[in-house]
Order: structure tokens, then sequence, then C-alpha cells
């Protein structure tokens, strides 16, 4: 199956909340889709989304691709070592941020800055992050995007694929066996589904049936390589969720009212104890890898604008239009955002990027290895002169 | 050895494997939030019988069955501890820890690492570990030095039931991962490394008189086995009651450093002895080459070479498999053991 084969907006079926994997089968091979091509919204995962609410979405959105944009162009100025967009993707992490709850928990890949901007995290902290510079909260010790944040509910990124997704479902069997009303969000990309952590976590999850959501971002690529090199013979990434008697569903990643009330309905049922969801979101990466590849040398340059399910932001601005927000309303907001993240980027910059300005003390490495510094590190802390 | 602290409550008889459970115990009693769980830990209490009984007095879900995974094990405790738990995760034999590697070395070592303190993993992952049951090369390993190489873990290694229980305690109450490896071979007895003997129950050792209370054996602090004069054996787990053996058939005065944590190592104790004697053998099951036993040796030729008569010497594993019926020729027993002393002696 291909993303060509569509299921119309409003098509898709809502079922209760409480309904076992085999009666959705067929969901795992749909896609659950609100908006139409015209901005208007259909059948029972509308949702009750108000304006204001979507305005919000649309600032997160917004905020993310001018935020990728200034770091992707810092990175060429040479102002940090490396830079990993989510252009095309925003909507997904955006729209989660506000469905989970306050003492939720986000289990990320490096393609969620929408969620941890959507959650309240401050640009300028990021950027900082970005620079390694004096004010990074991560104190260096990070490689550039790989943000933590526990305040707003957001794993420390790891750098190796998909170990995240056992450690969302360990988080959400604690919060099981606590009887916290908490649930865990776990995302994976589509090609990171081939690690072993996925079959280790759908299995636990099929196991305990914890209060966790198993979000797959099927971006269309892994690196260079397209999504059916980690999909192989399956027809689709939601397909493998049914192996593990999970109900699974499959969901248009950029329409912002279907990422709403999938997402919504997988957080009801966990949180009412009816166990995990596996959700794939189908979306386009609209952006490189990172700022290391050139996507040109696999793919045309024109597919994303031909990318049936478009441009998230589009896609929003066009159903906000029709619910009395003005594409002048829009552009407005999205020149305040640009110049927001014009403004907070100055700002990091005069404090220090990865080459400039006063970097965190190395120290900290040596201070962050254990809680109690041992004996050999304090020798060797001694010994690099600090 | 003897107990001081009389809140540790009375002192009974304890094999290893019932002091290990004990401790489980006693900190599922004080913490809510320590769960031990691996695959056949449950009702069943686990291959070794480690967590014999823990279902039953704390049910189900703070004690249980896995799937076979270690990777899901540890990656799930990782998860957990993450969300307040204080986990203790069983993996069957440390030969099967291989697909968990990933989640102990990029995950629970680096957690606070990575994000500045901001996330912890305060994880327990216990395994036994070495040779002398006839395991072959998929239930004798002992991968100590893989672990000892990863910055952010503690690894410890009992070599008796009451280091067992008060390491174990420590090991809970720690805020970093800690790899907890249970030599196997002495679970039941102080095992010397003669296996045609019959075995000495810990019943009718010193070491095996535990409290039943709460009591902590620190972390990063040697113990001294023997007290001798002639040569320092730097040693752990059942290499211990080998080289006790070892320093019996030879009559040499050894003073025999039981290390109990590898990292982070008590180097005053180790220095403090080799000073004095001026001569050292290291000793352990795992291969030699690369194993713990070199970073011993660089240690020790670092800090005490002024003081060394003669030049260090390693009694190890042989760089292969460990073999399946050749396991007592293979075995660094007590007759390597008491050679490598002779020879550290000679110089």
């Amino acid at each position: 199956m291909t993303v060509a084969d569509l299921q119309s907006a409003g098509e898709a079926r809502r079922p209760a909340i409480d309904v076992l994997a085999p009666e959705i089968m067929d969901m795992a091979f749909g896609l659950i889709r609100v908006l139409d091509d015209e901005g208007n919204p259909h059948g029972p995962w509308i949702g009750d989304l108000g304006v204001d609410e979507l305005v919000e979405i649309l600032t997160t959105m917004f905020t993310t691709r001018a935020f990728d944009a200034r770091m992707m162009k810092a990175q060429r100025q040479g102002k940090t070592s490396f830079s990993m967009g989510s252009r095309g993707e925003e909507a997904i992490g955006a729209v989660t941020a506000t469905v989970m709850g306050a003492h939720d928990m986000c289990f990320p890949t490096y393609r969620q800055a929408s969620y941890l901007l959507g959650r309240g995290r401050d640009p300028l902290a990021m950027m900082n992050q970005v620079y390694g510079n004096a004010a990074d909260e991560n104190l260096g010790t990070q490689i550039s995007g790989l943000y933590t944040s526990s305040e707003f509910g957001f794993l420390s990124i790891s750098g190796n694929l998909a170990t995240q997704m056992p450690q969302a479902v360990g988080w959400a069997m604690a919060a099981k066996i606590k009887g916290d009303p908490t649930v865990a969000l776990a995302f994976v990309g589509d090609g990171s589904t081939a690690e072993s952590d996925m079959h280790a976590a759908l299995t636990f999850a099929s196991t305990y049936t914890p209060p966790v959501i198993v979000a797959i971002v099927n971006n269309q690529y892994a690196i260079s390589t397209d999504e059916e090199v980690a999909r192989g013979s399956a027809q689709t990434f939601a397909q493998r969720g049914i192996g593990y008697g999970l109900p699974s569903l499959r969901v248009d990643g950029n329409d912002v009212l279907a990422v709403h009330g999938a997402t919504s309905w997988a957080r009801d049922r966990a949180l009412a104890g009816h166990g995990p969801t596996v959700i794939e979101f189908v979306t386009y990466r609209g952006s490189a890898h990172s700022s290391s590849d050139d996507p040109t040398r696999y793919r045309p340059e024109d597919e994303f604008d031909e990318f049936p399910l478009g441009d998230p932001i589009k896609r929003l601005r066009l159903y906000l239009q029709n619910r009395g927000f003005s594409n002048d309303q829009a552009n407005a907001l999205d020149e305040q955002i640009r110049n927001m993240i014009e403004a907070k980027n100055e700002e990091a910059e005069a404090i220090g990027t990865i080459n400039t300005g006063e970097r965190p003390s190395l120290r900290h490495t040596f201070e962050l290895v254990y809680e109690t510094m041992p004996p050999h590190l304090i020798r060797q802390r001694q010994e690099a002169g600090i | 050895m003897t107990n001081t602290d009389e809140s540790a409550g009375p002192i009974s008889k304890m094999t290893m494997i019932e002091a290990i459970r004990s401790a489980h115990h006693v900190m599922m009693e004080r913490d809510a939030s320590v769960v031990a769980f691996g695959e056949d830990a449950g009702a069943f209490g686990g291959v070794f019988r480690c967590t014999e009984g823990l279902q039953e007095r704390f049910g189900e879900a703070r004690c249980f069955d896995t799937p076979i995974s270690e990777l899901g094990i540890v990656g799930t405790a990782i998860g957990m501890a993450l969300n307040g738990m204080r986990p203790v995760a069983e993996i069957q034999f440390a030969d099967y820890m291989y697909p968990g590697y990933d989640q102990i070395v990029s995950e629970a070592a680096r957690m606070r690492f990575r994000s500045a303190g901001d996330f912890t993993s305060p994880i327990v992952v216990r395994m036994p570990v070495g040779g002398g049951i006839y395991g072959g090369n998929t239930h004798s390993q002992s991968p100590e030095a893989l672990f000892t190489h990863v910055a952010g873990l503690v690894t410890m290694i009992p070599s008796n039931p009451y280091d067992a229980k008060g390491m174990l305690i420590s090991a809970i109450e720690a805020n970093d991962p800690v790899i907890f490896l249970e030599p196997k071979r002495v679970y039941n007895g102080p095992f010397d490394g003669d296996h045609d003997k019959p075995l000495v129950p810990w019943s009718k050792d010193p070491r095996g008189e535990v409290p039943e209370g709460y009591y902590k054996v620190p972390i990063g602090k040697a113990a001294i086995a023997r007290r001798g004069d002639e040569v320092t054996v730097l040693t752990y787990g059942t290499m211990v009651h080998v080289a006790m053996n070892a320093a019996e058939i030879t009559g040499v005065d050894a003073e025999i450093i039981d290390l109990r944590t590898l990292l982070p190592l008590d180097l005053e104790a180790i220095t403090t002895s080799v000073r004095r004697t001026g001569r050292c053998v290291i000793v352990h099951e795992a291969t030699r080459t690369s194993g713990f036993g070199a970073e011993l040796s660089a240690q020790v030729q670092e800090e005490c070479f002024y003081s060394l008569e003669a030049p260090i010497v390693r009694v190890a594993g042989w760089d292969t498999p460990y073999p399946y019926s050749q396991e007592w020729e293979y075995f660094p027993g007590p007759q390597r053991v008491a050679d490598g002393m002779l020879q550290a002696l000679k110089g």
C-alpha cells in the first residue's frame, strides 16, 4: 500500500475506546482523515477544537518551521555542528503536545521539536543547546538538537534509534503499577521500527497492557532509503501492531484534526485502562534528513509539492480560513513568529555559538557521570586541569 | 564481617541465594517503588531461586515474569526508573545479557550525562556469572570488563552471603545504574576450586551468618579476605575462595583482597597492600586479554612501581570460549593460582 491509496476525509469510522484489536484490523490499512482538500472537516473524528486552540497549534507549527530554518542557516554559517529539521511533519508534535496531560511523558525522536515547542519550551533555551553555549542548560554534554526537558515531560533524546520505545513501555508499566492517571507517548520513525527495541517494546506493551501510545511517524524516508526498506512485505507500519494484539490506527499525519482525534482516542483508551494503541502517522519529511545529507541525490526535488497529503501548515491555514481566521491574520502571525525567532537567535548568538563565546566548563563532563564523583574521576578531572 | 548494627536484626544462616532474596525482601518491604522481575522471576522465583517468594509476598505487580527479551527487560527497567521506581532486573545468565547491552551502555549509563542530570536511571541489573557448573560457553562467562569499561555504570560482585545482601541493598539505594554480578558457583557454598571435594555449605561458614534486616555494605570498598605479608592477591567473586585455597596449598602468606566493587575501584585498599608486600597477583575467571586484570595491573604499576619487587602476575581464563567437558582443565583452579603466587615470590 502507498499513500496514494487514500481513504477520503470522513470515511474512517470511530470505534469505541474499549474496542478489541481484531475488531478494527482494517483501520491499520486505512487512513483516518478529517480535512478534505478544500479545508472542510468530515466524519466522526472532527472533534471540538476551537479557533483559539487551532491558532495555538498553528503558532507551534510556524515556530517550529522558523526555528528549523534558522538553525539550518546557523549550521551553514558554521555556528553549530549539526541541524535536523522537521519541515512537513510539524503537525504531529504540535498537536499531540496539546493532547497529552501535564504529567504525561513524551519519549521523542530527534524530529519532535514541535512537541517540545508546543509544550511551551522557550526556543531560546533550545538555541542555546544547539550552540552549546554558556547558557546551554544541557551543559554541553549532548549534541545539537537532542534536547531534554523533564519540566515539559520530554525525555532526553537519544542519538541511538528506537531505544526510547521499551523505556516508554516501562514508564507506562510503572504508571500502571502506581495507579497514576498518566500516559506515555513514544515516537519512532518508520526506519527505526526495524530495530529490535521496537519488537521488545511492542511485546512488553502487549504482555502488560500499560498506558502507552506507540506513535510511528512514517515520513517516507530513513535518511536516503524509502520507507519500504523497513516496511518490507507489510502493507503498512500500523499493521505491525496487529501481530501484537494491539489496536492499531493509520492516520493522516498532516491533518491536524485527524492527529488530534486519533491521539485523544488513544489517550482516553489508555486512561480508561484499555491499554496501548499503535498509531502510524503518515507524513512527509520535507527537509533533508539532517544538515549532513543532500536529498537531491535520492529523491526528486519537487516530491514534497506532489505529496498527496500536502503540507500540514497550508492545510491548517485553509481550514482556519473556513473557521474565520483569515489568510492575512495567518501571515501576520507567521511574520511575528519569524521576527521572534530572529530576535531570540540574535540573543543566543550573543551568548555564544559552537565556536564563539564561553562554553560550559569541562568540569560538567566529569560531574555528570555519577551522582557523586568517584575518586578516579576526581583524579582525571585534576589531570585535565580543572 | 560481624554486623555491629543491631537494627539489622537477628542473624540467620543463609546461602548467597537466600541472602540475595533477603535483600530483595527487605528493600521491597521498606520501599514501595522497588520492583523485581526477569525471565521466570515471578511465581517460579528465578532459575536460581533468588526471587522465590517475592511474588507471593508482594503481589504480581511488584515481582513478575517477563517475556524472554533482555533488551525488553533492561529497556523497561530504565523506563520504570524514569518514572520513580527502583527496578531490580534479573538477567537469567550474564551470557544472555548482550541483547540488553545497548540499553545498558547507551541509555542507562548515559542518561544522567546526556540530560545534564535532568533524568537518571537508577536501575539494578543482576546476573549470574562465572563457570563451574558445566555450563559451557553460554552459561559460564565473566563479562565484568564489558561493564567496567563503561562510564556511568557501577559494577559489583560479591563473594559471600553477608556481602551479597549488604551490597545489593546499597545497589538498590544507589542513584546510579548498578551491574550486580553474582558468581553462581558460590551461590551455595564457598567453592574453593577443588571440584572433587564435597561443597562446604555456607551454613558452615561465618560469612553465611547474615542479619535478617536492613544493613549495607558500601559501594567502592574492598575487603581483606585474608591478611598476609608476602604477596597481595587482587581478586573477586568465586576466585576469592580459590585464592584462599591456593594460599593454604602453598603456605604463602598472601594478603587476599576481595575487591567487591570493580568500578568505582577501591584503589587505596590495593595500593596500601601492594606497597607493603611488594608483590601482586591478579586473579580472575574472565579471559585474560583486555580483562579487568589488565586494568588492575596498569593501576598497580602506575601507583606502586617503586614498591614492586617482582613483575605483576595475572592468573586468568585462557583467551578461548568457555569449554564444556574440559571445564576443570580450563577453570583457573587453586594450582594455577598457587603457581602464580610462587612466581610472584620468585620474581
